[in-house]
């Protein structure tokens, strides 16, 4: 945890760091007042709580279809052993040799888009590996190499993460426009689980194109926004919604994982959903 | 006007070594740090050392810890406080301490000699500089740095590691060459500088993990993270991760 920088008493090395010489004489590893360790101590706790939701989901391999909604972990789904989706996501890329769940498949790219995202790489480093816990409190690691060796450096690749996520969600609209059917396949329908992948995806779409990789392919990378207008506009556009990339990743997390509870509950029988027209 | 006798604790020492004093000191409606500082040098320990200059958080000098918080003794508002608390005033923890709360920022001044200075265009001669004001708009951000030092104080990379200050420049220098790099009228590609490679290799932007803590710390509300740092990172990726930008740039440059 996030928690607990004090040296152990076992601890003989040369003090190094805000101890180390040269440095004010001071014992404390931090002389913070305030509850710095309650955002870490709380990403780490929601972090959590969605790896294991996630990792069940995943590997339950069940209860994720429930015409004409298809949970957002399986989607789309690229083994022969996926259930049978009427015009829904089944491309049965892998064929019939993949007997694991075929949501694994699918959320290697979600996830590396989000294990790789600048603010998920934030909320991990201080909440997980405490480098560092918060801001001006001692890392308790003796080396420091950031993201400058294997395996940190593959942070790099966040982009090709962030081109994969943009077709996910374009395969996740894709679902969300099937949604607009009802069990029997009859378009011009919706029910309560429209309304969630609607949500559901606004908020992907908004997580995904306020990424800082995003930000830069868009037009970040130039030099003279004057000579391109266009992309001067979709920059700031981006910027807008980048500045809040934070609450989007969150918020699209939950989404995600409620869309995909929802689909959930319908496929094993705990309620009907409920039909607007 | 209405005053409290406040709590204070103050590290006194040097190099040699050093404490943590107490003190109790007379704090008035609307005084900032720095003013029971000078209170105190005034009634109490007048050999106590701070440095400071423009009482208006502009001229970034009188950098230090209150409460284990990086901040300007100068902006930091005692009825922020509790009037029970007691407030702990300490010297910057990320650079040798010269005396009570002055240390010696001299290492920044090193990474700062280190960044490459702006490259004036070939051709346009000193008052002839035309440029539109979305171009500058990135670099005037960074322009408002006062140079106070407590990001560079605040990062982990060097706070926490003394090791890292050879390889790593710091999120305020890092700062800097995105600034150029963004400038409109740097020349410095032209003439065979690449300072989104050099970020990477001479200035460690691969140590900076974008913990944020430097954004947090910014006196001057500088989004050092989002709009430096990681632009500067995409940018390295262009450069040295980015096959497909590679390979753009050099059809680009066999067809111009």
């Amino acid at each position: 945890m996030a928690t607990g920088t004090e040296p152990s008493p076992t601890d003989h090395r040369p003090p190094s760091g805000v101890r180390g010489a040269g440095r004010a004489a001071i014992a404390a590893p931090h002389l913070r007042t305030d509850r710095w360790w309650l955002a870490p101590a709380a990403t780490a706790a929601g972090l959590l709580a969605f790896i294991v939701y996630s990792t069940w989901r995943a590997f339950a391999n069940a209860d994720y279809y429930a015409a004409p909604y298809v949970s957002p972990f399986f989607s789309p789904c690229l083994a022969e052993n996926c259930q049978s989706m009427r015009s829904g996501p089944n491309w049965e890329l892998f064929g019939g040799w993949w007997g694991l769940s075929p949501a694994i498949l699918i959320l290697i790219f979600p996830l590396g888009f989000r294990l790789t995202c600048y603010y998920y790489r934030k909320a991990y480093y201080r909440g997980f590996w405490a480098s560092p816990p918060a801001c001006a409190v001692a890392e308790p690691h003796r080396k420091y190499t950031g993201e400058t060796r294997f395996p940190l450096i593959l942070q790099n690749i966040h982009r090709y993460f962030f081109y994969a996520a943009i077709l996910v969600a374009g395969i996740l609209t894709y679902d969300t426009v099937l949604a607009f059917r009802d069990e029997h396949y009859a378009w011009g329908h919706m029910g309560l689980g429209t309304l969630v992948f609607l949500v559901n995806i606004a908020l992907i779409w908004a997580y995904t194109i306020s990424c800082h990789s995003c930000r830069h392919i868009v037009g970040g990378q130039l030099k003279h926004f004057s000579r391109h207008p266009v992309r001067y506009r979709a920059w700031r556009f981006v910027g807008k919604l980048n500045a809040h990339h934070m609450l989007l990743a969150w918020v699209s997390l939950v989404s995600v994982s409620l869309a995909d509870f929802y689909v959930y509950l319908v496929a094993s029988g705990v309620f009907d959903d409920p039909r607007f027209f | 006007m209405s005053s409290y006798e406040a709590r204070f604790r103050v590290w006194r020492g040097d190099i040699e070594g050093g404490g943590l004093k107490d003190f109790e000191v007379e704090v008035n409606d609307g005084e900032v740090v720095l003013d029971i500082v000078h209170r105190l040098q005034a009634t109490q320990a007048p050999d106590l050392a701070v440095r400071w200059n423009c009482k208006a958080g502009k001229c970034g000098s009188c950098s230090a810890e209150i409460n284990g918080r990086p901040r300007l003794l100068c902006m930091t508002r005692m009825s922020v406080f509790d009037r029970e608390e007691t407030i702990t005033v300490t010297p910057l923890r990320a650079f040798p301490v010269i005396r009570d709360l002055v240390t010696d920022v001299g290492f920044n001044y090193r990474k700062a000699w280190e960044i490459p200075a702006f490259v004036p265009p070939e051709g346009v001669g000193p008052g002839e500089y035309r440029m539109f004001q979305e171009d500058v708009d990135r670099s005037q951000e960074f322009r408002k740095c006062i140079e106070c030092f407590l990001c560079q104080d605040t990062c982990h990379v060097v706070r926490d590691h003394e090791e890292n200050k050879t390889a790593f420049a710091g999120p305020r220098f890092l700062m800097r060459v995105a600034e150029l790099d963004m400038h409109p009228l740097d020349a410095a590609e032209e003439s065979g500088l690449d300072r989104g490679r050099t970020a990477q290799d001479e200035h460690g932007l691969g140590y900076c993990n974008i913990t944020k803590c430097c954004t947090e710390v910014c006196p001057e509300g500088i989004k050092i993270t989002d709009n430096a740092l990681i632009p500067l990172k995409e940018r390295a990726v262009d450069r040295k991760y980015d096959p497909l930008v590679w390979l753009g740039s050099k059809i680009r440059r066999r067809s111009s």
